[in-house]
């Protein structure tokens, strides 16, 4: 337990010391909540789609979740390089346990971060349901967190290279975020499109969050959520055997 | 003290990486309680030697027993045993020093109340306890690896691994930190397996020397047996006279002489 709790501490610490990473990775959800809710929400009540924050705003928070929590796989390149990632990989603990504590704290740190951005869509406008209905989106953007966390940390155990993981991940993350029905509804999509939206976890954490918050959900909780624990339990346990291979 | 007693034992280890042998059938012996010296020129295998004893890497074939077990086998039994020094830093620069004193010492399972004991302990030993709540990153390389040679005992370790735990450092800290060492491996019984670039500290410390070049050692005993086996006077001859340019440019004057080529041509 307690090697558990310190690699989860030592994200935290990080991230808590470090406000420009803090403050830096507000900005891209703050410029598409802004160019884009207002840009496109008056065409999307004119279409008949209802307000677009409330469509909006949830998609956001799972973007700034999704993009946070697959760049926290680059701390385990940076441990790499500068040796830190040997002090863990003698230590007398089980390696699920260090990747579990590091997927655990990384999660947190982009769960916060989803947070704030979830305070900023508050501030400019957009209202949740109910009270209770936050705590159920909070469920949500854990489980976001929690999924591209591990997928990011297991793409970073299998790469050496500094340069390659921002482009690999780059690479991932633009397909999963636009095709996730994050910004449009998947209604109306071409069949092609539609099919990727349904094999795209984020599409679920996405929609179980805008169910909560706003009521527009497509599909049921039960499948959301099934469907989301399903893949993060897979992905975590594979990125866990890819860490336990690591050798150096 | 057992002094008879192998705690590490290495029988015919090699590792083969492609078709080079970093180690190529090397064996030794580590009594309880010796200062080990393991000596050898740049590329020689130390490292992949240190590497599989510690459970960081899988050999490709031999038998290594460290502390009564093969840590491959038994790697958490053999992690708990030993303390390990890296050649090239492995502190987290963003934690402070005393952060990553505790750090360690939770993941090695150090109780609380005996921890923050040691944690002052070592650190006054090494001298920066009035610096325990900086930064490491504002610290300069020597007093790193002060720190992390205080961070390696902190779990009161059977065996220490020093992968040239003094390189770069002034002769001051140097004799400094190898008087600590001497005395704990005195007082404790802890077993002391180091490599090192100074022939000197190795004659001075060592109970027991190892020298090995491509992967094979080619000399095993005592600084005196060693100096007397070889008809040299100091160790750093004897070492010389040993590994000398002759024997390593027979060997490797093909890839020398490609890598040389690539380095004029290459991009870099």
């Amino acid at each position: 337990m307690g090697a558990i709790y310190v690699m989860w501490l030592r994200q935290i610490k990080k991230y808590w010391r470090s406000k420009p990473r803090m403050i830096g990775s507000l900005g891209q959800p703050i410029l598409f909540l802004v160019a884009l809710g207002f840009g496109l929400g008056p065409i999307f009540q004119k279409a008949g789609g209802g307000n677009y924050i409330d469509f909006l705003a949830p998609g956001i928070i799972a973007m700034s979740i999704l993009f946070s929590a697959m760049f926290n796989g680059i701390e385990i390149i940076w441990d790499r390089q500068f040796g830190f990632l040997k002090e863990t990989l003698v230590a007398p603990v089980q390696r699920w346990k260090i990747m579990f504590g590091r997927t655990l704290g990384g999660s947190t740190v982009s769960f916060m971060q989803g947070i704030i951005v979830f305070l900023i869509t508050l501030a400019i406008g957009f209202r949740p349901k109910s009270a209770e209905s936050v705590i159920l989106a909070f469920i949500f953007m854990f489980l976001i967190a929690l999924l591209f966390t591990a997928l990011g940390t297991a793409i970073a155990s299998r790469l050496t290279d500094m340069q390659a993981f921002p482009l690999i991940i780059n690479f991932l993350i633009m397909p999963i975020f636009f095709l996730s029905g994050a910004l449009f509804p998947l209604n109306g999509v071409p069949t092609a499109v539609k099919i990727i939206a349904l094999v795209n976890p984020l599409s679920y954490g996405v929609d179980g969050i805008r169910a909560a918050l706003s009521g527009m959900g497509q599909f049921s909780f039960a499948i959301d959520f099934g469907i989301m624990a399903a893949v993060t339990a897979i992905v975590l346990f594979i990125g866990t055997w890819m860490f336990s291979k690591i050798q150096l | 003290m057992k002094e008879d007693v192998s705690i590490i034992k290495v029988e015919k280890l090699v590792k083969r990486f492609g078709d080079f042998n970093a180690v190529d059938g090397i064996s030794f012996d580590v009594k309880h309680g010796q200062l080990f010296a393991f000596l050898g020129p740049n590329g020689a295998g130390k490292t992949t030697t240190i590497k599989m004893l510690t459970t960081l890497l899988e050999q490709t074939s031999g038998k290594i027993i460290i502390n009564g077990s093969d840590p491959q086998a038994n790697k958490d039994k053999v992690r708990e045993s030993f303390g390990i020094v890296f050649q090239d830093p492995s502190l987290d620069d963003d934690l402070t020093a005393f952060e990553n004193l505790e750090f360690h010492g939770v993941l090695y399972g150090v109780e609380k109340k005996v921890l923050y004991k040691r944690i002052e302990s070592l650190l006054k030993l090494v001298d920066l306890w009035q610096r325990k709540d900086d930064f490491v990153k504002t610290f300069s390389g020597g007093m790193k690896r002060r720190l992390e040679i205080a961070r390696g005992l902190i779990h009161h370790p059977k065996i220490l691994f020093l992968d040239e735990p003094t390189l770069g450092l002034d002769p001051q800290t140097r004799n400094h930190l190898w008087n600590y060492v001497k005395a704990l491996n005195k007082k404790e019984g802890m077993t002391v397996f180091f490599t090192t670039h100074y022939m000197e500290e190795a004659a001075r410390m060592a109970d027991n020397i190892a020298i090995i070049d491509h992967g094979k050692i080619i000399t095993q005993g005592t600084a005196s047996e060693i100096t007397k086996k070889s008809r040299t006077k100091t160790l750093e001859e004897a070492f010389l006279k040993l590994t000398g340019h002759a024997l390593r440019d027979e060997s490797a004057s093909a890839a020398d002489a490609f890598r040389t080529h690539a380095r004029a041509w290459g991009r870099r």
